[in-house]
């Protein structure tokens, strides 16, 4: 299978809406491209099982390598593992959730439309690229159209927030490419020449005092991008002020490729350096654990809920990471499916409440189960799932993180776990709080009485996520052996420098 | 030695036909129209760009005065685009100019003036070649004939330029007492980094970082750009600078290379010193010509990191982020000259709302500008990322931080002309604005060259292969 087809199916839209006329065509043409590129995450999905039960243990399957820059060692160069393919399958039900829900998009559809594919284009290419050079190329691709995404079609203060969310992210990236310049000028393929393939960089060993130098700068500048505490701040403030589908891309695909980055390049090729530092991760992923939960509880606009409890969520990818263990890798990797999904759901939910009533305020909501019971109970869906319970995929993740943290012997561990267990309580709080404000109850706003349940669009894109996290929360196992022989490759690595 | 005169000297031979050309056409009785004189130039620059691609020569002339060879015929194309790609663009603005064909002869004869520059083989010719490309540039910088602004610009740009010749003529002298010669291969056999010779080196640097207004020599830009017409304002920060820049890169790779220690470390300050006034200044500019006057000058700061890095990598990086600053920044101009001829506004305030009117143009500007911020897909990304790239080559970490903290900081003025044009609202926005299809075609070079150079590889795998 050829994967840039992954890249070209959204570019090829995108070019094909360009001269489209009236919102309609748009976004037929939009929906018919997202979903195939939720087919063809499938069809990698069943190929790459089809190899793998043929026997095929190669660490990276369908690659193809391509000279871009040969004076400068530049190669397209893609390959899938399991890991990849869970994010892309993740982001194929974003891009089609997303596109479903801006359906009713008036306002510039078309470059609506158009910078959603461009997104959706990074974030594949970001997934499949084997070479770091590919994978910056479509990191930093996917930072603009949020900006205009943001700054044209938001609400409340837009124009700061994107501005904001922008400059953090591109500082970000300008880290990552000082972290990623500096790997590169310590490889050495013979006769004094470097590489960008991330597969013989994992071969090489980076000589400690480079690794100590330069893991800082990869792994804060992605961690910028997975809302790693104390960076956090663009995530409120970009999250709220979005429009539905860029909050449900942003948060779904866009803060992965933070928590990808870091696993994929800071740890996976600097190992020695992750485990030298891993405590530092610990103790800030456990701060951003903790520290967003209790900023959710204090939070009444519903956006900045779901936005601060996904700096909490995101913490647990970060926790996964530093943990270095197999289990809490492969649970960090399910837990960016599963929040992507997850959080996805609730900001849809979210838009779809505010198109109706015109607020997000928790206390100008309530009784809406009453008037939109669709919507409302997929609220509540997500909510649960956002606490962790049992049969949804958020509860599979944490688990597998705790349970992977725990494995480690040393006391620092499992502190450090047991207090990111402790959170759960605040989220149920902060979650079944907002529930009970804005479904339960008495009806706030007799106005809304009136108001709509969802349309077609609303409900399929909201019956495709859900489908998605009950997926991984009652059939765990598919994932998990997805996951575990691209996890263990990593961890594998890390043991035999450790020891 | 005739048939050596035409065949090396080609592509000078041509602009000078082309010049005598318009000198008739001025000197002739007929009172030509505007309209189809403009058409007639543009043919005649078109083919110029084109007649560069046909013969590609090789050789001495002049007792190895004069020198042609792939690379410096590469970089003539490189400016003759940019030539063409100004004067489409500038024909709303010269319709209803008086004096149509002096410009041209102007013009011409600073572009006429850099190709003996990049050709030059001794210091004699370079200086030659250096000053008729700048004499004429302060007469064009005063063609807006009846703004006073122009005149300052001017006059402004003169005294500096004479001020910045004097030092490098100075520094010509005492490198002339310390080697007993003008020939730059024979200037390199002497060359042994004794302090007379890295201070007379300092004199020359700092004549080249007036030419292309690296900090502390840049004062004079912002002026002289906003007096300019936008036209000359382009030719200014592109072609000029460019030309400069080829220069220094084949001089100071190839010539000064036995002082490589002293000048890696003036280029390093400088560098920084440049990115970061120049970010600095950009941030708070109000009319657009200045802003992008100070952009260009944070520009020449990343191009002086891929300077810096004393290696192929660096010198090709050089080269391929001038052809693609040629598309970038030529892509901003032409929208603001576009907005500046025909709805007479220059002020970025005046760019509010801009997307509802003017929607393609502003796609247009936005793309130019993603480009010199460095965003993928778009040619700039790589421009830039190549120039850290190999200005990383030399270990020094500390340049690539600041360089990659400065391309944050750049951003955010590029975002806020994105934001005044797509998201501020406003009651009175430029109108339509409707053009003529040869700054059309210009917009659409610049447009497809900077979608096209980064992602496709051919070009600076050619520049590599040139350097090699």
């Amino acid at each position: 299978m050829n994967l840039s087809l992954l890249v070209i199916l959204p570019l090829l839209t995108a070019v094909a809406i360009i001269p489209l006329k009236g919102a309609q065509s748009v976004r037929v043409i939009s929906l018919i491209s997202s979903s195939l590129q939720l087919l063809l995450a499938f069809a990698l999905l069943y190929f790459y099982w089809k190899e793998r039960s043929a026997g095929n243990t190669d660490s990276m399957l369908f690659e193809s390598n391509y000279r871009w820059y040969a004076p400068l060692h530049i190669n397209y160069h893609v390959g899938v593992d399991g890991i990849s393919i869970a994010m892309i399958l993740l982001t194929s039900f974003v891009v089609l959730a997303g596109v479903l829900i801006s359906w009713n998009v008036e306002k510039l559809s078309k470059e609506f439309f158009f910078l959603l594919l461009f997104l959706s284009l990074g974030a594949y290419g970001f997934f499949i690229s084997l070479d770091l050079f590919t994978l910056f190329f479509f990191l930093e691709i996917a930072v603009i159209p949020k900006f205009l995404l943001i700054g044209i079609w938001g609400s409340g203060k837009k124009e700061y927030s994107a501005m904001k969310l922008a400059l953090m992210l591109m500082a970000g990236s300008a880290l990552v490419f000082v972290g990623l310049i500096g790997l590169y000028l310590n490889t050495n393929t013979g006769n004094g020449q470097h590489t960008f393939d991330i597969l013989q960089i994992a071969q090489m060993n980076i000589p400690l005092s480079a690794q100590k130098f330069f893991f800082p700068f990869a792994f804060v500048g992605f961690g910028i991008f997975g809302a790693l505490f104390p960076f956090h701040t663009w995530v409120p403030d970009g999250h709220s002020s979005a429009p539905t589908a860029a909050s449900m891309f942003l948060a779904g695909i866009s803060m992965k490729l933070g928590g990808y980055g870091c696993l994929r390049v800071a740890t996976f090729l600097m190992p020695e350096a992750a485990h030298q530092y891993s405590w530092i991760i610990i103790v800030l992923a456990s701060v951003a654990i903790l520290y967003g939960a209790f900023a959710t509880m204090m939070q009444t606009d519903l956006k900045y809920i779901n936005a601060y409890s996904s700096v909490s969520h995101c913490g647990f990818v970060l926790l996964g990471i530093g943990m270095l263990t197999k289990t809490a890798i492969t649970g960090a990797v399910m837990q960016m499916v599963s929040h992507g999904l997850m959080t996805a759901l609730f900001f849809a939910c979210i838009g779809m409440i505010y198109d109706r009533t015109h607020t997000r305020q928790l206390s100008q909501l309530g009784g809406l189960l009453k008037i939109m019971p669709f919507i409302s109970t997929v609220f509540v869906i997500a909510g649960l799932c956002s606490l962790g319970l049992p049969g949804f995929s958020g509860f599979v993740a944490e688990v597998t993180v705790f349970m992977g943290g725990w494995q480690n012997a040393d006391n620092f561990y499992r502190i450090a776990t047991i207090i990111a267990c402790a959170s759960i309580v605040v989220t149920a709080v902060y979650i079944l709080r907002a529930v009970g404000k804005a479904i339960m109850g008495p009806l706030a706003n007799s106005d809304h009485s009136l108001l709509a349940d969802a349309k077609w669009n609303e409900r399929s894109a909201a019956a495709l996520l859900i489908i998605g996290i009950i997926a991984i929360g009652i059939a765990p196992f598919w994932l998990n052996d997805l996951l575990t022989p691209a996890t263990e490759i990593i961890v594998n690595k890390i043991s035999a420098i450790v020891k | 030695m005739l048939n050596d005169f035409l065949y090396l000297m080609n592509a000078e031979l041509l602009i000078t036909i082309i010049i005598f050309i318009l000198l008739f056409l001025k000197l002739s009785n007929e009172e030509w129209k505007n309209e189809g004189l403009l058409n007639f130039i543009n043919l005649l620059l078109f083919i110029n760009l084109a007649a560069g691609f046909f013969y590609i020569p090789n050789g001495n002339l002049f007792g190895n005065m004069f020198r042609a060879n792939e690379l410096l015929t590469f970089e003539k194309n490189l400016l003759n685009l940019g030539t063409l790609i100004i004067s489409l663009q500038s024909y709303d603005w010269l319709k209803n100019h008086k004096h149509v064909p002096e410009f041209y002869m102007l013009l011409l004869s600073t572009l006429l003036g850099m190709f003996f520059m990049i050709s030059s083989n001794n210091l004699l010719m370079f200086y030659l070649g250096l000053e008729l490309s700048t004499i004429p540039l302060a007469a064009l910088s005063n063609f807006d004939l009846d703004k006073r602004r122009s005149s300052e610009a001017a006059f402004k740009m003169i005294m500096s330029s004479a001020f910045s010749s004097g030092l490098l003529l100075f520094g010509i002298s005492m490198l002339y007492g310390a080697t007993g010669t003008l020939d730059f291969s024979g200037i390199k056999a002497h060359l042994n980094g004794n302090s007379f010779q890295v201070f007379s080196f300092i004199l020359l640097l700092a004549g080249f970082g007036f030419k292309i207004s690296a900090v502390p020599f840049h004062l004079w830009t912002a002026d002289v750009y906003e007096g300019s017409p936008v036209a000359v304002t382009s030719y200014f920060s592109v072609i000029s600078k460019g030309a400069v820049l080829f220069v220094m890169v084949s001089v100071f790779y190839n010539v000064f290379t036995p002082l490589a220690n002293s000048w890696y470390n003036m280029i390093f300050l400088i560098a920084v010193a440049t990115m970061i006034i120049g970010n600095l200044f950009a941030l708070r500019q109000q009319n657009m010509k200045r802003f992008l006057a100070f952009s260009s000058i944070a520009q020449i700061g990343f191009i002086l990191v891929g300077m810096s890095a004393q290696s192929t990598a660096g010198s090709s990086s050089v080269i391929f982020f001038i052809l693609i600053y040629i598309f970038s920044n030529l892509g901003a101009f032409g929208v603001i000259s576009l907005v500046s001829a025909i709805a007479g506004k220059e002020n970025m305030d005046d760019y509010k709302g801009f997307y509802k009117t003017n929607p393609v143009l502003s796609w247009a500007l936005a793309i130019s500008l993603f480009s010199l911020a460095g965003i993928p897909p778009l040619a700039g990304f790589f421009g830039k990322f190549f120039l850290l790239f190999a200005g990383a080559g030399k270990g020094n970490y500390s340049l690539i931080v600041i360089a990659a903290l400065n391309m944050v900081v750049s951003l955010y003025y590029y975002l806020k002309v994105i934001k005044i044009m797509f998201m501020d609202a406003n009651e009175h926005p430029i109108e339509k604005i409707k053009t003529h299809w040869q700054p059309k075609i210009a917009m659409a070079i610049c447009v497809g060259g900077i979608i096209m150079t980064g992602i496709a590889s051919g070009a600076y795998n050619y520049i590599h292969s040139l350097l090699k």
